[in-house]
């Protein structure tokens, strides 16, 4: 077991050194240079100013020096400035949108796997009856309907006819002065429908999953010997089936990582929620380069650490696994 | 086709054919391929042709979908829209289908060093959170449909290549493999003439499925203004305008919604369809 997360947690240098090249080659697909996008948006800046921008961001030198010293920063934890006028440190960026961006998406991950659990163990049990045949439209319809839209449908029927929930932000306009009560309930009030948008689609995807699984445990032949010694169909379910057929939703936990951090661009710029969504989204379309790379690159590291705790638990979890490695 | 082929096909066909979902599913693709190509001739309106008499007009006999805000006819858009997201659904699948496939060919055949290096690689782009790289990747080079078809295409591929090695893997162990290897077939006709054909089968359930995923991240894209850019109709971008204007137009809101929806659907339904099928422990 030991050694298994030695090699697994060895497993990650080469991997995160893969990420970084990766990201580095995505942001040097650019035609021209970024410096350019800049000084084109303003035209007081002379050209000394412009060759000054390239020798600090180190643009005169060859690609692979580029790189080297980029990674030499990234390993200090320094992700650069933004280009945007502000001029603030990448990190700082990130520090202070990761965790709108990752209480939402928690949140919304919550609801997911407390309803996608009872609803994939509803339609596992109830094979084939009118009751599994509609959560498996639900579901599909859940896969295939765009978040964008979801969130315009949303927003026109709670927002604009009955005007009971407001539609963009996280607060209201003068909401610093309201008691404690009253400025969480008007925070709750935004989250509302973004986390419904968040929540939904997912929610198919992990209750069909949750179904599956379960069908697959019941058919196993421990779960006949427990009916055939006479346990009550709730024992064997939930007391039987169920510790087996929830194994596999930690390495799914792990999965969904990236949808934690990446999923939001969507709705964030739909909601005008300031997280990194919305950040990722303003950056890359005024070729933020720092912020771009920056965020790529935090996203891919986290996602990376996600999955590794996430297989380790699940080793952890599985005495057949736990007791084999 | 071989005896034994045909025999396959009609036995897949007969599976196929008892699941009504499915088949609604086939003729809802069969249509929207009929309504992109007739485009032309369907469309009561010319797509682009706008008209200041007419802006923002509720559904009507005239125009059944409402017209936007430049008195354009929504049908017609929607009725063009379907091409761009035919096309982006199927070029970007194939490429990612392609790439999937060798990579996952590869990597089971050989094994080894290779093996581990192409997986690795796998691993690290599952990393990323894909619709962040996709879009870097747009807005960096132009937004244009034939970018979005790559990227999408190039950010699709690690799942199939998984899908792919377990299936060689497994195949390249079973004795014909040996005898072909035995009577001196090279390499390339192993992996491509004896093992793909029969690995093949699952990676049409992904690739339908890849299809409605593909059209949901173009939608989405040119929803956010940086996928096909106007005044060509795409389902997306006449939902930008739906959203400029929700507050008095739904409909130009609810028709392209629901057309990504049903299409979507339908590939889905399609790919279900196709796994049940193939799927031996499936008994209907």
């Amino acid at each position: 077991m030991t050694t298994y997360i030695l090699k697994r947690i060895l497993m990650l240098f080469p991997l995160m050194l893969g990420i970084t090249l990766i990201t580095f080659t995505v942001i040097h697909l650019a035609p021209g240079e970024p410096v350019e996008m800049q000084m084109a948006m303003n035209p007081k800046v002379g050209k000394d100013a412009r060759e000054r921008m390239r020798k600090f961001y180190g643009l005169d030198k060859p690609l692979h020096e580029q790189y080297v010293t980029w990674v030499g920063r990234l390993v200090r934890l320094d992700l650069g400035t933004s280009f945007s006028p502000d001029n603030r440190p990448v990190l700082d960026k990130i520090r202070e949108r990761l965790p709108v961006t990752l209480s939402l998406n928690l949140i919304a991950l919550l609801l997911e796997f407390g309803l996608a659990v009872p609803i994939g163990i509803l339609a596992a049990t109830h094979r084939d009856t009118w009751l599994d045949k509609s959560i498996t439209v639900f579901v599909f319809i859940g896969f295939a309907v765009p978040t964008f839209w979801l969130a315009l449908l949303l927003m026109y029927f709670f927002g604009v006819k009955l005007n009971w929930l407001p539609i963009s932000g996280l607060h209201t306009l003068g909401s610093d002065g309201y008691g404690t009560f009253r400025y969480l309930w008007d925070l709750a009030k935004h989250l509302i429908m973004p986390i419904m948008v968040a929540s939904f689609g997912s929610l198919a995807g992990l209750s069909r999953y949750m179904r599956s699984t379960m069908l697959n445990v019941i058919g196993q032949d421990y779960i006949t010997t427990a009916r055939a010694k006479g346990l009550s169909e709730r024992t064997v379910i939930y007391k039987h089936a169920l510790r087996n057929a929830l194994l596999p939703l930690i390495t799914l936990l792990g999965f969904s990582i990236p949808g934690l951090i990446g999923g939001s661009v969507i709705f964030e710029t739909i909601f005008a929620i300031p997280g990194m969504g919305q950040l990722f989204y303003q950056g890359a379309m005024s070729r933020d380069y720092p912020v771009v790379m920056g965020i790529l690159v935090i996203g891919a590291f986290l996602t990376l650490v996600g999955n590794l705790v996430a297989d380790v638990c699940y080793a952890l979890a599985d005495p057949r696994i736990r007791q084999g490695g | 086709m071989s005896f034994k082929q045909s025999f396959f096909y009609a036995i897949f066909w007969q599976r196929f054919k008892r699941n009504h979902m499915a088949l609604a599913a086939t003729g809802v693709v069969a249509t929207l391929f009929l309504v992109s190509l007739l485009a032309p001739v369907i469309a009561p309106w010319q797509p682009n042709a706008i008209n200041a008499w007419s802006v923002l007009t509720p559904p009507s006999w005239q125009h059944w979908f409402g017209t936007d805000e430049l008195g354009r006819d929504v049908l017609s858009r929607i009725i063009y829209g379907a091409r761009i997201s035919l096309k982006v659904g199927f070029v970007a699948v194939g490429i990612a289908v392609s790439i999937g496939t060798v990579v996952g060919l590869v990597s089971g055949y050989y094994s080894g060093l290779v093996d581990t290096v192409l997986m690795r690689f796998v691993d690290i782009m599952l990393c990323f959170p894909a619709f962040f790289l996709i879009l870097a990747v747009i807005t960096i080079r132009e937004p244009s449909i034939w970018n979005i078809m790559i990227v999408i295409g190039l950010t699709g591929w690690m799942g199939v290549a998984r899908l792919v090695r377990a299936e060689t893997l497994s195949i390249r162990e079973m004795d014909y493999i040996l005898a072909a290897r035995c009577i001196g077939c090279s390499d390339a006709r192993i992996i491509f003439r004896h093992i793909l054909p029969n690995a093949i089968s699952p990676v049409l359930v992904s690739a339908s499925l890849g299809v409605g995923g593909a059209i949901l991240t173009e939608s989405a894209l040119s929803f956010l203004g940086i996928g096909v850019l106007p005044p060509t109709p795409s389902w997306g971008n006449i939902l930008t305008s739906g959203k400029d204007y929700i507050e008095f137009a739904w409909w130009l809101s609810l028709f392209p919604g629901l057309s990504i929806l049903i299409t979507v659907l339908a590939y889905n339904l399609l790919g279900e369809g196709i796994r049940d099928a193939l799927d031996p422990r499936v008994k209907r």
